[in-house]
């Protein structure tokens, strides 16, 4: 789960990072009172969860507080990689003379925390890695002892030689490494870290993504959740208990299990047609989760045919049949189904559709061919 | 023969009374594996189905059954706990099916296995079956029949469906070892390899992937440099989008890294069997056997 950057922001503040302050608004006349309070001169920066805000429009300067209130009246109505501005951060303008990179992830090879800082700051850290990867200094620290105090002077030291400033950015990453730690994170990242003329060092930006499964021993941060920043039907479909994400395709896809889901996405693909979404819906044979899988896909109006692909291991196929038949009996569903079915109790399976009217195929490809053609007859 | 698992693994099941752990334990007798003890704490002196004795902690299992193997069905806030005190208790083989791990666990829980000796498989696994000797875990049994091809897969029912076109047109298994579908687990595709290789008993492995981090280009390098036998490749999501989990909270391309094209080049360039869709496992196998 991604963090706005408010909220980030409010994370690394409560662990005694530098910011400048910093307030939240979603309307131009809470942005002009902020702006006055701070002084008159803002950076007014949308909060959405994607990235490039900067060349769409969402991040702009104003040097008063009616200049700040028309500002946030642009931001606030944009849409920026599709989706709406709903609140924007306001924050003093800030003299910067460098600019520098601090991140923190998790990394799958090491299997541990590594740092990532750069004096090439303020752009995207992963242009940096392709086209300087010189300029990124990396640790891998041992989680049992945490960033030990000469890991993080030294890191610091790579991005500042004048040492007192070095000892501000050791303490910043010894705060941002128990943020990260303390938080679940999987991504905590400050770009950029600035200096002051006057020698200060603080953090302008923050970015932290926190672990899917932090969330149900941390109900503070499941809180932070912005599910008006999320695909609506992706929305109904976690709180129906189903992974799924939304795609641009017309073949519906309902599958149990992530991994043959996307195998299932690839078929579709390979025999010509594009899938409308990932859906799996798990391991356990519950009918009612059918029920909500079809229902969320057929409100998708691009999709022209659905593929029910189960492969019954754990999952019982006749759950599955019967889920089927109830969801065609409570709503009605417009467009064609293709059902492939093999495994656990398959021949009752087959049974219950037959006594609906509807037939099911055993083999994968036989079904991803036969729906893509639909798909296509009616598009 | 067989990798990590055979008809003399005694194995005990934690969380045994729990509805999963329930299940999966009558499955497993069913099939035939030694299930020696379960575990649950408060439950200890009961017996589960008639005849497995449960214990409250896995020192007093393993102290009691001489138990080698575990298999986790806690909930996902106890498997950590539950992983550690297997390792603890000296189980050489622990598998942990649980999903939803946080990550934050898991960076110190695998580094004290690994300290201790014992191998980790999992989480959020099917777990591993020798055909026709044990299976500890998920994995159905009657798809699967024992023989020669090697199976290794980040995922749960893309693997059976994979298993199943090879069981159908004959082509037995050795082993089938579900590694997981998370960012951060206990055992890779290289740590499979290399027991593959290393077992008489496998003449070709399968390799099922898919995209997020870059353990399948590190077994791609593996297999360049220390395997004989003959490697078929899969991997899944080539039409994920970025940046999305697909599900398993490993799936994931990150920034522009992990993606099925990279995979599939790394495949490529290392000389493995590169299935297209699930299918094409069995002429693959067929064909790379012959030669």
């Amino acid at each position: 789960m991604n963090l706005h950057e408010y909220q980030a922001r409010a994370l690394l503040k409560a662990a005694g990072i530098p910011l400048p302050d910093g307030e939240v608004a979603s309307t131009a006349a809470e942005v002009e009172a902020i702006a006055r309070k701070l002084g008159g001169q803002v950076v007014i920066k949308a909060q959405v969860h994607t990235g490039g805000r900067g060349k769409a429009g969402g991040v702009k300067l104003a040097t008063s507080p009616a200049e700040a209130a028309q500002v946030a009246e642009r931001i606030l109505a944009l849409r920026i990689n599709g989706l709406e501005v709903k609140r924007v951060l306001v924050a003093p303008t800030t003299d910067i003379a460098t600019e520098s990179y601090v991140g923190l992830i998790i990394d799958r090879e090491s299997q541990r925390p590594v740092f990532m800082v750069s004096p090439a700051g303020g752009i995207d850290i992963e242009e940096v890695a392709a086209e300087t990867p010189e300029k990124i200094t990396r640790l891998a620290v041992d989680p049992r002892y945490g960033l030990l105090p000469h890991q993080g002077v030294d890191l610091a030291r790579t991005l500042y030689s004048d040492f007192t400033q070095a000892r501000q950015a050791a303490q910043i990453m010894a705060r941002l490494y128990g943020v990260f730690t303390g938080n679940g994170a999987t991504l905590a990242e400050i770009n950029p870290l600035v200096t002051t003329p006057d020698g200060r060092v603080l953090a302008l930006d923050a970015k932290i993504s926190i672990d899917d499964n932090e969330l149900d021993r941390r109900p503070d941060l499941a809180r932070l959740r912005d599910e008006s920043a999320e695909e609506p039907s992706e929305v109904a479909a976690r709180e129906a208990g189903l992974s799924f994400i939304k795609l641009s395709g017309n073949v519906g896809c309902v599958v149990n299990g992530a991994g043959l889901a996307m195998a299932t996405m690839d078929l579709v693909k390979y025999y010509g047609g594009e899938p409308a979404n990932f859906l799996d819906i798990g391991g356990s044979s519950n009918p009612e989760k059918v029920v909500n899988a079809l229902r969320i896909i057929t409100r998708d109006p691009n999709v022209k045919a659905i593929l029910f692909n189960i492969f019954g291991g754990i999952t019982r196929t006749d759950d599955v049949a019967n889920g089927i038949v109830e969801a065609t009996n409570a709503f009605k569903v417009n467009v064609p189904i293709v059902i492939r079915l093999t495994g656990t109790n398959e021949a009752e399976a087959f049974r219950i559709l037959q006594g609906v009217g509807m037939t099911a195929l055993s083999d994968m490809d036989q079904a991803v061919e036969k729906v893509v053609q639909v798909a296509r007859g009616r598009s | 023969m067989s990798i990590f698992i055979d008809q003399t693994s005694r194995v005990i099941v934690q969380g045994i009374t729990g509805r999963e752990g329930a299940f999966h334990a009558r499955q497993m007798l069913e099939y035939g594996t030694q299930i020696v003890a379960g575990v649950t704490p408060g439950k200890g002196g009961q017996t589960f189905e008639g005849r497995v004795p449960v214990f409250d902690g896995v020192a007093e299992a393993v102290k009691r059954t001489g138990a080698d193997t575990s298999v986790i069905y806690v909930p996902a806030a106890a498997a950590a706990g539950a992983i550690y005190e297997a390792a603890d208790a000296g189980i050489r083989l622990i598998v942990c099916i649980t999903e939803g791990v946080p990550v934050m666990d898991m960076i110190k829980v695998i580094p004290f296995v690994r300290e201790r000796g014992s191998r980790l498989i999992g989480p959020n696994c099917p777990g591993l079956i020798t055909p026709g000797a044990s299976k500890v875990g998920i994995i159905p049994g009657n798809i699967c029949q024992a023989g020669r091809v090697g199976l290794v897969s980040r995922s749960g029912t893309l693997t059976y469906e994979v298993v199943n076109h090879l069981t159908r047109n004959g082509i037995g298994q050795s082993t089938c070892v579900g590694i997981g579908g998370d960012p951060l687990i206990g055992t890779s595709f290289v740590d499979c390899l290399r027991a593959f290789q290393q077992d008489p008993g496998t003449d070709a492995v399968v390799m099922i992937g898919e995209i997020g981090g870059t353990d399948e280009q590190r077994a791609a390098a593996f297999v360049r440099a220390e395997v004989t036998k003959p490697v078929i490749g899969f991997i899944a999501g080539q039409t994920a989008p970025k940046g999305r989990r697909m599900g398993h909270a490993g799936a994931i391309i990150s920034g522009s890294s992990g993606t099925a094209e990279e995979k599939l080049a790394a495949f490529e360039a290392a000389g493995l069997g590169i299935m297209r869709r699930p299918a094409e496992v069995v002429g693959l196998v067929q064909a790379r056997l012959r030669r």
